[in-house]
């Protein structure tokens, strides 16, 4: 690695570390990005489409239009994300040419490539990719990715899934750190991630980027959850605008992850609350996103 | 000297980094999440990184805000690093590019808006917020993420030292008593005004120690 992309590499996992402690909300208008940042979103991610509608819609799910993004960039102050499919460098080599803050490398989006992810060393802006494990969460770093979140189903309202990610993830983290330094060869060779990055693991006790839940994440208590879980922060998808009262439960979510250990404020914030999203069963549904990219 | 507890600001944002650092250093540390953090008597105030709309608006709803604007007046050593800068500005402006429209001009320019912006409800989220240090500040003012950027300058007394900015703010303005520390190509970067040291970049993510330790004497030489 040269000198001037690990500086880019660096820098870029600095920008995650500045939105720790925060709730990065998916938004599909300029006006609901208002709502977001006046409810204390640290970042919104622009979509066309929320998960859920993506997952009633069907089809070929896409990068968004730029002009839609361009759109919320003018709206808000905070840092815009938006997504792209996984492998497809072209998208984002699109959302780099539009400035954008972050590109989400998205199983939310249909898949362009079923073999490679993007190589995300070869761009200046940085990226988030989901991952469900630490091999996969270690992969995706070794392929440039600045930070990680989990897989949770999205679009789902059902938190099951992120949970599992968040666990798994925090348990091999513990094993990885207990090891002997002659045992990570053969552990790097099973999870199938480079040595230098398991040892990094090892020797710190945590990932070498931030590390943010995503996923089914609904409710003020849902957010608390990922980050008694190990989550240094949440994404929340469909859970807000497809809600009764956005404004009110996104500022709620908001609140309880500054505060997430204390649970009469939390108490407090799940109150009136009006409808969540209704939600659909990780069980019910026909495509498990999660299993998209490896 | 028993270790000086510092207050550090943990709603939002890249608290823990400067905790380790401090500690580092010999000090320990209280997390201010919330009001009832604030029944303590501490020796400096740490405003770190983050997300500037919504650590002010945080602090207010959390009920902090109040408190600490009065313990900064009264002239409690401040440690402000980006975001925690923009909270200490007496005056806020918009770097070009990067959203921000105001409500009202945003709420004319969306058709058919539901959104009611109203003089007597301000945004909570909306700078100025503690405006205790004589300084004009530019938010977002190197762009978005592609304008972040690492250098090393000089800083007055302390020698060269790493500055890494991230999506980072410089100050346009400064009024009396504000005491300029560094500057990057000419732009002002760093100040001090009395108990209050202020800056656009992060030391926080650096390997060097020195800010946070001319930091720690300010604590101590109260």
């Amino acid at each position: 690695m040269t000198e001037a992309t690990e500086n880019r590499s660096q820098l870029n996992r600095n920008l995650a570390q500045m939105l720790k402690g925060g709730v990065i909300m998916d938004v599909t208008t300029p006006e609901q990005a208002h709502i977001a940042e006046e409810a204390g979103a640290c970042a919104v991610m622009a979509l066309e489409r929320i998960p859920a509608d993506i997952r009633a819609a069907g089809g070929v799910s896409r990068m968004s239009d730029p002009k839609m993004i361009k759109g919320i960039q003018e709206a808000v102050s905070i840092p815009v994300m938006a997504k792209c499919r996984i492998g497809h460098f072209v998208e984002a080599q699109i959302l780099e040419a539009i400035d954008i803050d972050y590109i989400d490398e998205s199983e939310v989006l249909s898949p362009a490539d079923d073999v490679y992810h993007i190589d995300k060393t070869k761009f200046a802006v940085p990226f988030v990719c989901g991952a469900r494990d630490l091999g996969e969460a270690l992969r995706r770093i070794a392929e440039g990715a600045s930070m990680i979140r989990t897989k949770g189903e999205p679009g789902t309202g059902d938190v099951v899934q992120a949970v599992t990610h968040m666990r798994a993830m925090q348990s091999e983290i513990r094993r990885v750190a207990g090891m002997a330094e002659d045992e990570l060869f053969e552990a790097a060779k099973q999870l199938g991630v480079p040595h230098a990055l398991l040892k990094e693991v090892h020797d710190n006790g945590k990932l070498p980027v931030v590390n943010f839940a995503a996923g089914g994440v609904a409710t003020p208590a849902d957010a608390a959850l990922m980050m008694q879980l190990g989550a240094e922060g949440v994404f929340v998808g469909s859970g807000i605008f497809k809600s009764g009262n956005p404004a009110k439960r996104a500022a709620a979510i908001v609140k309880a992850v500054a505060n997430y250990t204390d649970a009469k404020l939390i108490a407090e914030l799940s109150e009136d609350l009006g409808e969540a999203m209704v939600g659909i069963n990780e069980s019910e549904i026909a495509l498990l996103m999660a299993e998209r990219g490896k | 000297m028993a270790k000086p507890l510092i207050g550090v600001l943990a709603v939002q944002g890249a608290f823990i980094e400067h905790e380790h650092k401090l500690e580092q250093l010999g000090a320990q540390c209280v997390e201010l999440r919330q009001a009832s953090d604030l029944n303590q008597q501490f020796d400096g105030i740490v405003l770190p990184g983050g997300e500037s709309t919504v650590q002010g608006k945080l602090l207010r709803e959390l009920g902090m805000f109040d408190d600490l604007k009065a313990r900064i007046a009264s002239g409690i050593p401040v440690l402000a690093t980006c975001a925690g800068m923009i909270l200490l500005a007496n005056e806020v402006s918009q770097g070009k590019g990067t959203g921000a429209k105001s409500l009202s001009t945003f709420a004319e320019s969306v058709a058919g808006s539901t959104l009611h912006v109203t003089s007597n409800t301000p945004d909570p989220a909306a700078p100025p917020y503690f405006a205790t240090m004589n300084i004009k500040v530019r938010r977002n003012a190197y762009g978005r993420q592609l304008g972040s950027f690492r250098a090393i300058e000089e800083f007055k007394g302390l020698g060269a030292v790493p500055m890494t900015f991230i999506r980072g703010p410089l100050v346009e303005e400064v009024g009396e008593g504000v005491e300029v520390l560094a500057r990057v190509d000419g732009d002002i970067v760093a100040v001090r005004q009395d108990n209050q040291l202020a800056l656009s970049f992060h030391p926080e993510l650096d390997a060097d120690n020195s800010i946070h330790q001319l930091f720690l004497d300010m604590v101590k030489n109260k």
